[in-house]
Order: structure tokens, then C-alpha cells, then sequence
């Protein structure tokens, strides 16, 4: 078996590890019966003992495929995405022997699981450094930012998890449906993974000539059935669909057409859980919050943030600067993806000074982390899919 | 103003909240409230306590958090808006262009958000003055807000007693009390293990105090300063010499001054693009399948000259300095300055070189070479023929009806000849365009093309940054204190004897309340101190409670 071979194999090993780690960590918290007996209880040594593995075989992916491409794996969107997946695994570890909470792993694995599946729908083939990457400061700066991202999102899931215990889902709120509405955010992910794979089983393609904005000849293929066509696209697939509409040449129509998929498939499966369940999604994930102990959730979602700042601090900014300054000449110089670090770094510090003050420990500091988290994915999956600039990986 | 004398005896600066000695509450407010607020603890600060001059209002207005979390927002909020669409930096119209140019540029592919975008300003967000005002509000926040804190804070840590009054421990979020049976033995044997678990224990007088971690209160201090070093670094750039940003564009055998950089001249000798090929590695077949071709090495050979320092004032005279291969990620650097390979443009024209001929015949008087840079004016030919470049377009199109150029780069270049021969001295016109000949009337003799020389330009760019360091060095000063403020807690254990067999016990850290917790219960088994609360966690009380009634 090539390096190459044995890498993707041990990622599928770390996959089916964080899920079966998700399952027993589910049966730690339900098997306990308060905060002190469920800390110590074996269901959860289990958990961890595989999470460990998972994390185990993750690396050993990661080093593999360091060591077949000769730079490290994180150098386009699928394989940011799956370091970004692991060190939110690291990161949960790290955690949890911090505060020995199962019902912590119980929703960062599933998390985790769903950030590889999301990973894999991109090319997964090995690609060649383009001479800007071609640095050793990619790694370092790459590699440090992301593990800060990942300890920064180890607080929204102590927050989701302090959201759902104490949001009231009797009653008809805000609270309540904005809740919901992170729940159905994340089935859209799921929505997307499964129409992605379900047209890529299926081998589509469909190809075509467009005119890009600078008024330049183009091409494009497309692995779903093209809703939206690119500007003055012309067809090259003979018996592909007709797109329904034509875009303006800012408009990226691929990717709205794989939006607008994935959004669909989210819907549907939205849609057959409610009738499945007949109780919003957010209720079916209560009873498996309602374990944790709030102001313990409430302290994670703080101190991750304090652990989590100084390292997203160093590698998304300092670092940051440090290569754009050997490699582009200047240490900053407001490009889309460099704005969207700033943004996340001045969120979290607003994050930390709002806590300052008296009255936003709880429920308040938990919303915050959730959208921290949601910042930071925006950065990931919209600024490289949609604004694009120099650090597009797409 | 007055100072304000506490019971134990101590005098405090006018505004204090807690004793800075004894910690007895000062105001009504925190004699009634039942947590005191520990931050900053309880000293009097400038910003809370004087109200009068129009600086004391806007020294308050400066150090709120409140106001600075609102500062924070508004910088976050306004640069989001900038990446909406791109910057004015980022699009391909000139630099010299006015504003009607990046108009119809933003209208063209955005619509009417696009002009509005460019309207008000939103296409050059970061050097907008609005956007660089909430930069310097943020700054002076920063500073105001840090000063107004630090110095009583300090003060306050310093003055601090080992017994503190019984009203100061029943208000900590971390309390407890109950009867001991040997008070005297819990504390000693409280200082032995607070003593193993790495604190600074003072024992006086029937109390305890344990403190580790002190210096952890600092970080943010010095983060801030790290912050405005950078801030600072920055303005600093506006002073002449002490930052240069210049692009050159130049060509193979070229050899230009460096903008920015007097007296030294750079000689491109070769410009270089690789892709990435089979040879590369299997690993990579896949991916060049899918997407073609990967660059892997844009590179500009060049050789630096500088005038020596002591050459006549005109003189051009060069001194070798070195020969350098620019590469991405690979700056040529000398005396300060950074020159990086950024653009290149492939295969510009150099030279042409026509034929001129009679056309019914088909003969040649001979060949001529147009040098596209510096277009000679005149170029004889055999047999008494001559030929005249009447008009030089490099970038040649039709401008209402008549040609002209858009650029002074030969893109498109295309020549006004006058053609004389020996049997027409009066001279023939002919236009030559890549593909096209146009002639006023029917001509007898023609210029025809030959064939093209090419050559590859490089496009650099020139940086020298002085601020340079300045920058760095704030970075790194906000690092430390990030970290010290996080990977570190200040953490304070009060222990003392209450009446009779009655023991005290309080907690305070500023973060991590959790391991605090965990260290008092090691410190109260060790000890046999009576048990406490955490008065913040009101599960774990009704969990408490529960469990005892069962
Ligand atoms: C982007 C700018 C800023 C950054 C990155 C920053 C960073 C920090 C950090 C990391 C802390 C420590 C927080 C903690 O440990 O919980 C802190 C504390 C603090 N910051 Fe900032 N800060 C910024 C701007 C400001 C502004 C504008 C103000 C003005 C009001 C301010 C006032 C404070 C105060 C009062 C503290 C608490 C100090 C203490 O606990 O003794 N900061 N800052």
C-alpha cells in the first residue's frame, strides 16, 4: 500500500472511531445519574480510549500524507478542513482532562464527524505547491491557526450544550428558535454531504464555456445538475439539464447551484425528521444536555476561549503577517480572508471583555460562542468559496 | 477631595469601594449587595470617581468597557462591509484612474450596490477617514482604559492585609464557615499544603492568606501596551524614509533604477516560469489531470549595481553588487530593502522586423528591424530605398475613428510607414497593424512582416519598512501578555478564625474558578476546614442539598 493509500485509509479509521466514541459517550451520560457519578463512570472511559485512537489514526493520516506530498496537508479546502476536524478533536481531549465532561464528547465528535464528511466532498487528490505556498511559514502559520480555531469552537460547543439544557423548549421564544435554527444550520451540512456524494457516486458531470468577469472565455464543470447557469455559459454536455437561469458574471453559479442543492437535501431531511420525531430537533438533543452541569459549561466555554485566543492570536495574525510579508511583500494588506481573520480575532476579544461585565456569564456568553463558531466556518467555507482572493483554495 | 477612613483605620483614597487594607465595603451600595464586585479590588478609579472638566468626560467615556466593546464592534462591522466587494486595490482598473472609471467598473459588475459601494466610499474602507478614526478611538480606549485600571490595581495588591474584615469573606462568590475543632492546627496544617501546592502563604495574627499567580494580572496590561506599540508602528509609516512601497515592471536585458531606492540599479537577465510535471512524482498525477497546469517556480535572474558613494554627480559609473535569483517567497534584500517577485507579463514584443517590397514583383530591398522600445525613425535599405515610421501605436485601437494607443505597452502595436523608393522619391503611406495593411490609395510597394522578437517582463515590487520592527515588536509584546493572562491565574485563599471555634474560609481568582475549587478541596480534607459554596454554581448547591436530604 503507497503512503498515499494508507493516509486515506487511516482517515476512514479516525471516522469510524469518532462515531463509535459518539455512542458511547452517549451511553456515559445516560447512564448517569448526576454531574459527580457520571464523571468516573466506565461507559465514558471507554469513549475517551477510542476517541484517543481516532485522534491517533487522524495524525498518522496526517503524517502519512505530509510525507507523500513532501509539504504539510493543508494546503487546499479538503485537506484545511480535516486538520481543522482533528484539532477539534485534540482540542476536545484536551478538554476533557481538563473537566472530565462526557456529555462535552458526546456533541465535539459528532461535530468533528461532520467537518470530515464536509472535508471529503472536495477533491481529495494530492496537489503541488503554487509558488506562493511554497513556504515554510504556510505550515507554521496554517497549522497554529487553525488549532486556535478549533479550541475557540470547543467553546460554542459547551455553549450549544449549556443552550440546550437551559433554552425552554415548551414554550414559543426567540431563544427556541434561534436554537433551532443552528440545529437545522448543521443539517444543511449534512444536506450537502449527502447530495454531494449522491451525484458523485452517480459519475455527473456537465460542462460549459462561460465568460468570466473580466470578460474572458472560460470553462466550468459542474457535479450536479446545473440550476443556475454561469454568464453566457454554452453547454459542452449535450444531455445535461438546460440551467433554469443565467447568472451575472460575479456570480459564481456553480457554487450557488451546489448551495441551492444542498440547501434542498438539508430541507428534506429537516422535513422527515420533524415527521419522523414530531418534536423540533433541538428538543431530540435535549435529555442529552440536560446531564451537564451549567456553570461548568459556562466555565469550558470561557477558558476555552482564554486558551484558544493567544494561539489564534499568533498563528492567524502574527504568523499571518510574518508570511505575507516574506511572501506577498507586505505583512497585510486587507485581502478578504486576512479581514475575516481580523474579524474573528476582534469578535473573540469582544467575547472576552463583554465578560468583564457583570450579567453575561450563561446563556448570553453561550450565544456569543455560537456565533464565534459561525464566524469562523463563515471564513472557512464562505470567504474561500465566495469572495475568494489570494488565499482562495478553491 | 477627601479621604475616606475606614474603620480599621486605614485611609483611602477618595471613591474606594473596599478598604484597600481590611476590605470592609465603603459605599452603601456594597455593604447591601451580596457578592462584591472583586474587579479591580474595589480601589477607587480615576474614571469612577470625578465628573466635572470636559476631560474627566472624556477620560470616563474612553475607559468604559462598555464603550470600548462598542468601538471594537464598529471596527469589526466596518470591515466586514469593506469585503463585500472588493477593494479598490483588488480591481483591475489603473491606479491613476478617477473616480468615473471605478464608477463604471463597480456599476458594470455589481449594479446599482456597486455604485453605491463606490459612493460612499466603502471601495477604499480601510484608508477611509472614518475607518481610520475608529482605529485611533480604538487606540486611545485602549490606553485610557488601561490606565485608569492599572495604577489602583496595583496599588491595591500591594496594600493588601492578611486579615481581612469578616463582611469582606462572607461576600466572596467562594465562602464558607463552621466550627473547628482545633483552628489553630486546620491553619497550620492549611499552610503546609497550600505551601506544597506552589502558594505565597502569609499566616498572621489567626489568618490566612494564599496567594499564586499574581503577575497573571498584568497580561492584559501588557497585551494592551502591545497593542498600541503596533498601533504606533504603523503611524509611523507615514514619515518620510521610513517605508517604501514601489512596483517596477522590467524586461529581460533591461537594466532600470530601482524606484525608491537612489543609486542602485537592477539588470534583469532572465525571467523564468516552471510548471510542475510527471517527473514531479506520481503523487501529483492526479491533481494536474484534473486542473492542467500548476506553476511551480516564477523566478527573475538579476544582477544589482549601485553607484559608489564617491562617483562624480552624473557619472555612470556602476559597481557590482550581486547576482541574485528572485523568487517567490525569496526577496532580494540589500541596505534595507526588500525587492519581491510579484507579476509577469510573457512574450511581450521587442522587436518586429519587416521586408519592403515591391508588390507586383515581389522584390525585396532588404529587411528592417523596429526596436518596439525606442523606435529608431529612419532605416535605409538596399538599392537607394528608405523608409520613414511616420506614427507609433504600441497598443494600437480606434479611438472615434482614429487610431491611437491605450497604453505605452506594446501589446498591439501597429506603424505609420512612408515608403520611398528610387522611382517614387515622392514616398508611398501605408498603415501596418498586426494582420492588416490599410493604404490612403492603391500603393506599388509594401512593408510586410517578417517576424517578432520576444522577451518576459517581471513585475517587483520594491518595499523598505523601518516600522518594521517597531511592529514586530509589538506583536510579540501582545503575545507575552495574551498568554500570561490566560495560561496563568491569580489566585487568592483567605482562611481566618471566626469567634470562638469558627473558622472563615473565601476563595477569589479572576479566572478559572474551577481549579481554584479543585485546590480548596484538597486544601479542606487536608485541612479538615469546613465546607464551602460556590455561589455562582446554584446546580451544584440544589444538587448538594438534594443529596443531603436523600
Ligand atoms: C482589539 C483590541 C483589544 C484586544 C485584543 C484586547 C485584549 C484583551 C485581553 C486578551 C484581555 C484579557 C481578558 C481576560 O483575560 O479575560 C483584556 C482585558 C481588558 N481589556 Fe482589552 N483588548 C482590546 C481592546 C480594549 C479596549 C478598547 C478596552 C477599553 C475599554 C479594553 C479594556 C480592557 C480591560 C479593562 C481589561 C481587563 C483588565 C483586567 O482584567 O485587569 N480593551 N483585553
Amino acid at each position: 500500500m503507497g503512503l498515499a493509500a494508507l493516509s486515506a485509509n487511516l482517515l476512514m479509521v479516525s471516522f469510524i472511531a469518532y462515531l463509535i466514541a459518539t455512542a458511547f459517550f452517549g451511553g456515559a451520560v445516560k447512564g448517569a445519574k448526576s454531574e459527580a457519578s457520571y464523571k468516573n463512570n466506565r461507559w465514558g472511559k471507554i469513549a475517551i480510549t477510542i476517541t484517543i485512537i481516532g485522534f491517533i489514526s487522524h495524525l498518522g493520516y496526517f503524517i502519512t500524507r505530509w510525507m507523500a506530498s513532501g509539504h504539510a496537508p493543508v494546503s487546499n479546502m479538503f485537506e484545511f478542513t480535516t486538520a481543522f476536524g482533528m484539532m477539534l478533536v485534540g482540542a476536545f481531549i484536551l478538554l476533557f482532562f481538563l473537566y472530565r465532561t462526557p456529555s462535552l464528547g458526546l456533541f465535539a465528535l459528532p461535530i468533528a464527524v461532520i467537518i470530515i464528511a464536509y472535508a471529503s466532498m472536495f477533491p481529495k487528490e494530492i496537489t503541488p505547491l503554487i509558488p506562493a505556498l511554497q513556504s515554510y511559514w504556510l505550515t507554521i502559520h496554517v497549522i497554529t491557526a487553525a488549532l486556535g480555531e478549533s479550541i475557540l469552537a470547543i467553546s460554542a460547543v459547551a455553549g450549544l450544550i449549556f443552550l440546550l439544557k437551559n433554552v425552554d423548549l415548551t414554550k414559543k421564544s426567540k431563544q427556541r428558535f434561534w436554537l433551532e435554527v443552528v440545529m437545522f444550520t448543521l443539517i444543511l451540512v449534512i444536506g450537502f454531504v449527502v447530495s454531494s456524494s449522491t451525484f458523485k457516486l452517480t459519475g455527473y458531470e456537465a460542462q460549459f464555456t462561460y465568460i468570466d468577469k473580466n470578460e474572458m472565455p472560460a470553462k466550468m464543470v459542474y457535479n450536479y445538475p446545473p440550476l443556475f447557469g454561469m454568464h453566457q455559459y454554452e453547454s459542452l454536455t449535450p444531455d445535461a439539464m438546460t440551467p433554469w437561469a443565467e447568472m451575472p458574471a460575479i456570480v459564481n453559479a456553480k457554487t450557488l447551484t451546489s448551495f441551492v442543492w444542498s440547501v434542498a437535501t438539508g430541507i428534506v431531511l429537516y422535513v422527515i425528521l420533524r415527521l419522523i420525531f414530531r418534536r423540533p430537533i433541538a428538543a431530540l438533543f435535549q435529555p442529552f444536555a440536560k446531564k451537564a452541569n451549567s456553570q461548568l459549561m459556562d466555565e469550558i466555554g470561557y477558558r476555552a476561549v482564554i486558551i484558544g485566543f493567544p494561539v489564534f492570536s499568533l498563528g492567524a495574525l502574527v504568523f499571518a503577517m510574518i508570511w505575507a510579508h516574506e511572501a506577498w511583500s507586505r505583512f497585510w494588506g486587507w485581502d478578504p480572508k486576512e479581514v475575516w481573520a481580523l474579524i474573528t480575532w476582534l469578535f473573540y476579544a469582544a467575547f472576552l471583555h463583554v465578560r468583564l461585565s457583570r450579567g453575561w456569564e450563561g446563556e448570553k456568553s453561550a450565544w456569543l460562542a455560537v456565533i464565534g463558531f459561525i464566524i469562523i466556518m463563515f471564513n472557512l467555507i464562505a470567504v474561500n468559496l465566495i469572495i475568494a482572493g489570494l488565499h482562495s483554495y478553491a | 477631595m477627601s479621604k475616606i477612613n475606614c474603620q480599621c483605620g486605614h485611609e483611602n483614597p477618595f471613591g474606594t469601594v473596599l478598604c484597600e487594607q481590611c476590605g470592609r465595603p465603603q459605599t452603601e451600595e456594597a455593604k447591601k449587595s451580596k457578592l462584591v464586585d472583586m474587579r479591580y479590588e474595589g480601589a477607587s478609579r480615576r474614571s469612577q470617581t470625578y465628573n466635572k472638566s470636559i476631560i474627566d468626560k472624556i477620560w470616563n467615556f474612553f475607559s468604559s468597557v462598555k464603550v470600548g466593546i462598542w468601538i471594537i464592534v464598529a471596527v469589526l462591522a466596518t470591515s466586514a462591509i469593506g469585503t463585500i466587494f472588493p477593494q479598490k486595490l483588488y480591481v483591475p482598473v489603473s491606479a491613476l484612474a478617477g473616480l468615473e472609471e471605478y464608477l463604471a467598473y463597480y456599476e458594470r459588475l455589481y449594479g446599482f450596490f456597486g455604485t453605491v459601494y463606490v459612493r460612499f466610499g466603502f471601495y477604499d474602507m480601510y484608508n477611509s477617514w472614518w475607518f481610520i478614526t475608529l482605529v485611533g478611538m480604538l487606540g486611545a480606549s485602549i490606553i485610557i482604559a488601561s490606565v485608569d485600571r492599572v495604577v489602583p490595581l496595583y496599588k491595591s495588591l500591594k496594600k493588601q492585609r492578611t486579615k481581612r474584615h469578616p463582611s469582606f469573606m462572607k461576600k466572596q462568590r467562594v465562602y464558607g464557615e463552621g466550627s473547628s475543632n482545633d483552628p489553630a492546627t486546620s491553619l497550620m496544617k492549611a499552610e503546609e499544603k497550600l505551601k506544597a501546592l506552589r502558594y505565597n502563604v502569609k499566616l498572621e495574627d489567626g489568618a490566612l492568606l494564599a496567594e499564586k499567580g499574581r503577575f497573571a494580572r498584568w497580561g492584559p496590561y501588557v497585551n494592551h501596551a502591545g497593542i498600541i506599540i503596533f498601533l504606533f508602528g504603523i503611524l509611523l509609516r507615514g514619515i518620510p524614509g521610513f517605508y517604501v512601497d514601489e512596483t517596477m515592471w522590467i524586461r529581460e536585458g533591461e537594466t532600470r533604477s530601482i524606484p525608491g531606492a537612489e543609486g542602485y540599479y537592477l539588470e534583469s537577465k532572465k525571467f523564468i516560469m516552471e510548471t510542475y510535471s510527471q517527473e514531479d512524482g506520481e503523487v501529483f498525477d492526479k491533481a494536474l489531470d484534473r486542473v492542467g497546469m500548476i506553476a511551480s517556480n516564477y523566478q527573475t535572474d538579476v544582477a544589482l549595481y549601485k553607484i559608489p558613494d564617491d562617483a562624480l554627480i552624473g557619472s555612470n559609473e556602476f559597481e557590482f553588487v550581486k547576482d541574485y535569483s528572485i523568487i517567490v517567497n525569496k526577496p532580494l534584500k540589500f541596505d534595507g530593502f526588500s525587492v519581491f517577485q510579484m507579476d509577469y507579463r510573457l512574450d511581450e514584443l521587442k522587436s518586429m522586423t519587416f521586408q519592403l517590397v515591391e508588390k507586383a514583383t515581389d522584390k525585396t530591398f532588404g529587411q528592417f528591424t523596429v526596436d518596439l522600445a525606442e523606435p529608431t525613425k529612419d532605416y535605409e535599405l538596399e538599392n537607394g530605398a528608405h523608409v520613414k515610421l511616420m506614427d507609433f501605436y504600441p497598443d494600437f485601437y480606434m479611438n472615434n475613428g482614429e487610431p491611437d494607443t491605450k497604453t505605452p505597452v506594446p501589446n498591439n502595436p501597429a506603424f505609420i510607414f512612408e515608403m520611398k523608393t528610387p522611382d517614387k522619391p515622392e514616398g508611398e503611406r501605408s498603415f501596418v497593424a498586426i494582420q492588416q495593411t490599410l493604404e490612403t490609395e492603391q500603393n506599388e510597394y509594401k512593408v510586410k512582416f517578417v517576424g517578432a522578437e520576444t522577451r518576459d517582463i517581471s513585475g517587483l515590487t520594491v518595499r523598505k519598512d523601518k516600522t518594521l520592527y517597531v511592529i514586530l515588536i509589538g506583536g510579540i509584546i501582545f503575545m507575552i501578555g495574551v498568554a500570561q493572562g490566560a495560561y496563568w491565574n491569580h489566585r487568592r485563599i483567605w482562611i481566618q478564625q471566626g469567634t470562638g471555634n469558627e473558622l472563615l474560609i473565601a476563595g477569589h481568582t479572576n479566572k478559572n474558578w474551577f481549579k481554584l475549587k479543585q485546590e480548596l478541596d484538597q486544601v479542606k480534607d487536608f485541612a479538615a476546614l469546613p465546607s464551602y459554596e460556590d455561589r455562582q454554581d446554584k446546580e451544584a448547591i440544589l444538587e448538594d442539598k438534594e443529596g443531603e436530604k436523600s
